[in-house]
């Protein structure tokens, strides 16, 4: 996106991102979430800061502040406080925020890579996918192993979580564009490999509240 | 109740009003310089029953007015008819069975009321609701009012905010923004000035339950979740209690009155006043007269809680799961408001302290506190409060029809808006020129169990090879909580063209009509209403001068001047029951003009009379 655009009101070149810095009238929004929000690309964000920054650049941007605007600015703050809303959304939930970090950079992040099974699992997997299977055909004597392999799969998940906070500081200390790559590779390996036990959990808890239900 | 920081530099521009549509009642309000104000109307009331009665010579009557054409002209007026905004008639079978008026055929898409020889659609009703709460606020401010905030549920659908908006067009109103009643509560309660916190607002109205959790933070009032149910309300107690007395009366009468709606609406008046009773006392009796035979029974709180127990547990449901979606436990809510009139009852008040584990706010008016918040809204938009933000969220989730009838979500519920989504679409067939996509709300999977909202037909693609075309389709859902869709082709990066078909409501074309037809009626109304004034300055002016003339300033007139009050008086006379409020008025400037010095010598006579100390 080209931020030295021209003024649509006044035409002052250079406007500025939000507001002209001649005329003041609001500008078309910048698409991407981290400029818009004026934060350096990083995967570890101050969440206390993006917070701050989202209430006040709501008291810019909402429609309610443009009611008696020109047209012009109506839609571009229609437009900017969505890009915010969805932003803001992506940017304080890390996996959302890795996901979009990767789809900016053009890695394709698709449900389909998720389908493997992550290889130092497969016993675990095989097991819960057997307890799963019996409870469904009425065995209730499984249950005490089900909720066993739940709480595990869940631990995982935190372990995972821990392991991405890591990969994500690694990722913000390297230099150059290459190096990141690398790094946002490995970081789309965990990603695949939580999806897929995230969805084996929520096969769990889906099946117990229908039992329950 | 806080202090609002209101900058009236601009005070001459346009005023908006914001309106709570409600149910059974609907308000207008306005923010002057000590804080949001109901306007009344010319009887002081605050509330307008949302009634609307068709009377014989085609005209509307609306408000209170309609009250008694509910038993009396069952067949021609309408109540409750928010229920039946943005709705089809498969939706409201169930409970259009309690309601003495017919729905006309053809009403898939957009519910027909037959009243009188003529149909018409709940925007349309509604629009007469909104005309009047306009006129109140004309007559009270002195000034044409044509910018409103309305209310909605939180949990209204698209299409349902959709009517709201068009019965404000029908009404001649430009709707400037759809709020959330629970959201306009935590407005007019002004929490934010006290602290920073976690407000959860419980809103149990004629017909609708909503619950939103806040978090307020330095004027910024943002909801995290909200839930609810658009079909459960006091409604719904009113029709239990219903049901129990035409049961009763079928075995003491053996007489079954379900059928006549003169003795449904008799009777629904009796328990609703029981019920409003048993807020205050503990024992009360339903009290029912009709057609001279008497209906009686006692009714105590307690046999009352027991058989609405399950419709005040219906509304727990949605708290938790708001609670849930907000990440919440009930011990982060710092405070829970109450809004709407049947959080009045004490059954209703105590399930949710037990619920949230604080003790509700019932300071404002459950009745007002919405409209209270509409008008705050209202000083939002017009800039005249700046210190104040609502930031609301989408309370469905918004999704495409995929193959196998699969729901696919694109934006999910409690996302902030204005929300919104892309999505790239291709085609399937070599050589297809449009693409259809189905859009849905709901949180259920598949199709069958989520709301169509509409079909988006993407036209005039460049015919090529299948899986080549590459449309980006923009879904935006505005501060309204209402979806616009835009396309753009890809390849050559022009804006393609969307043909909308909503699934429910008007077209646009529709409600175009429909103001044309309403302005015109609005005229003559206007007409209308300046002839009565006209003729309630001529009964005061009329009446003065009979009065003067049986005094003894009459006597100190000479001829001439008589004569020419008993000619102003009779000119005006001559033309008091002709349409022309012009005329009229003139008239009576006549009149004022000829009676100067008899009004003089009147006074003047009283003036003696004080001095003398005598009594005239």
């Amino acid at each position: 996106m080209d931020n030295h655009h021209n003024c649509w009101h006044c035409g002052t070149p250079d406007a500025g991102s939000i507001f002209c810095r001649y005329c003041n009238s609001l500008q078309a929004p910048v698409p991407n979430y981290f400029e818009f929000f004026g934060m350096p690309l990083k995967l570890s964000v101050d969440l206390a800061r993006l917070q701050k920054q989202f209430y006040s650049l709501s008291g810019l941007l909402h429609p309610d502040r443009y009611t008696r605007r020109s047209e012009q600015e109506k839609r571009y703050s229609l437009e900017a406080s969505s890009i915010l809303n969805d932003a803001y959304r992506v940017l304080r939930d890390p996996i959302q925020r890795a996901e979009y970090v990767l789809k900016e950079a053009g890695f394709d992040i698709g449900e389909q890579r998720s389908k493997d099974v992550p290889p130092e699992l497969l016993e675990e997997v095989f097991e819960l996918n057997m307890a799963l299977d019996e409870l469904r055909m009425g065995d209730d004597e499984v249950l005490p192993q089900l909720d066993e392999s739940r709480k595990k799969f869940l631990d995982i998940l935190v372990e995972m979580d821990a392991g991405l906070e890591q990969q994500f500081q690694k990722h913000d200390a390297q230099e150059g564009d290459e190096a990141r790559r690398a790094v946002l590779a490995e970081i789309r390996l965990t990603l695949n490999r939580r999806r897929y036990i995230k969805n084996l959990v929520n096969e769990v808890d889906k099946l117990l509240t229908a039992r329950n239900a | 109740m806080s202090t609002f920081q209101i900058d009236f530099s601009n005070i001459n521009k346009k005023r908006i009003v914001g309106i709570d549509l409600g149910t059974t009642n609907s308000l207008v309000a306005f923010m002057d310089l000590t804080g949001p104000q109901v306007i009344p109307g010319a009887d002081g009331s605050m509330l307008v029953p949302s009634i609307v009665s068709l009377a014989d010579d085609e005209t509307f009557v609306v408000g209170d007015a309609a009250r008694q054409l509910l038993i009396d002209r069952s067949d021609r007026t309408v109540y409750s008819v928010k229920r039946l905004m943005g709705r089809g008639a498969a939706d409201v079978e169930e409970e259009t069975k309690l309601f003495p008026f017919r729905i006309a055929e053809g009403s898939e898409q957009v519910i027909r009321l037959a009243l009188g020889g003529r149909q018409f659609t709940p925007p349309e009703i509604s629009a007469q609701v909104l005309r009047e709460l306009k006129q109140r606020a004309e007559a009270y401010l002195g000034e044409e009012v044509t910018q409103a905030v309305i209310t909605v549920p939180a949990y209204f659908n698209d299409a349902q905010r959709q009517a709201t908006k068009d019965a404000g067009r029908i009404a001649g109103l430009e709707v400037l923004r759809l709020v959330n009643e629970p959201t306009a509560a935590s407005l007019a309660y002004g929490l934010d000035k006290r602290n920073d916190g976690v407000v959860a607002v419980y809103d149990l109205g004629g017909g609708t339950f909503d619950i939103s959790i806040l978090r307020l933070h330095e004027g910024i009032f943002e909801v995290l979740a909200t839930n609810g149910d658009t079909h459960l309300g006091g409604d719904d107690i009113d029709n239990r209690l219903l049901a129990i007395a035409l049961e009763d009366i079928a075995s003491e009468w053996g007489e079954d009155l379900s059928h006549s709606g003169e003795a449904v609406q008799t009777i629904r008046r009796a328990v609703i006043e029981a019920k409003e009773r048993l807020s205050f006392q503990p024992v009360t009796a339903i009290d029912a007269d009709f057609k001279g035979r008497k209906y009686q029974r006692e009714i105590t709180r307690e046999l009352f809680e027991q058989i609405i127990k399950d419709i005040v547990d219906r509304t727990l449901g949605p708290c938790r799961q708001a609670m849930r979606d907000a990440g919440l436990e009930p011990e982060a809510i710092d405070e829970v408001v109450m809004v709407g009139g049947s959080t009045r009852i004490p059954l209703v008040r105590s399930a949710v302290s037990t619920l949230f584990r604080a003790k509700p706010h019932t300071e404002l008016n459950p009745d007002e506190v919405v409209a209270l918040g509409a008008a705050v809204q209202a000083a939002i938009l017009s800039g005249d409060v700046q210190d104040k933000l609502l930031l609301d969220v989408t309370p469905l989730s918004l999704g495409i029809e995929t193959m196998g009838g699969v729901v696919s979500k694109l934006i999910h519920r409690n996302s902030t808006i204005p929300a919104s989504a892309t999505e790239v679409f291709t085609t399937s067939v070599d050589g297809q020129q449009n693409v259809l996509i189905h859009v849905l709300q709901g949180e259920r999977e598949l199709v069958k169990d989520c709301r169509s909202l509409a079909r988006f037909d993407l036209k005039g693609i460049d015919p090529m090879p299948a899986g080549m075309a590459r449309i980006e389709v923009r879904f935006l859902i505005d501060a309204n909580g209402i979806l616009s869709v835009s396309a753009r082709d890809l390849r050559s990066g022009t804006e393609q063209s969307v043909e909308v078909k909503p699934s429910y409501g008007l077209t646009d074309e529709q409600v175009e009509a429909m103001i044309v037809e309403s302005y015109e009626k609005a005229e003559e109304d206007f007409a209308a209403r300046q002839v009565r004034e006209a003729r309630v300055e001529a009964d005061t002016i009329l009446s003065a001068v009979d009065k003067a003339r049986a005094s003894e300033a009459w006597l100190d007139l000479t001829d001439e001047e008589r004569a020419a009050v008993d000619l102003a008086l009779n000119e005006l006379q001559m033309v008091y029951h002709g349409e022309d409020h012009n005329l009229i008025r003139n008239r009576i400037e006549n009149l004022d003009g000829a009676t100067r010095k008899l009004a003089e010598n009147m006074m003047n006579t009283a003036v003696r009379a004080a001095l003398k100390g005598t009594k005239i």
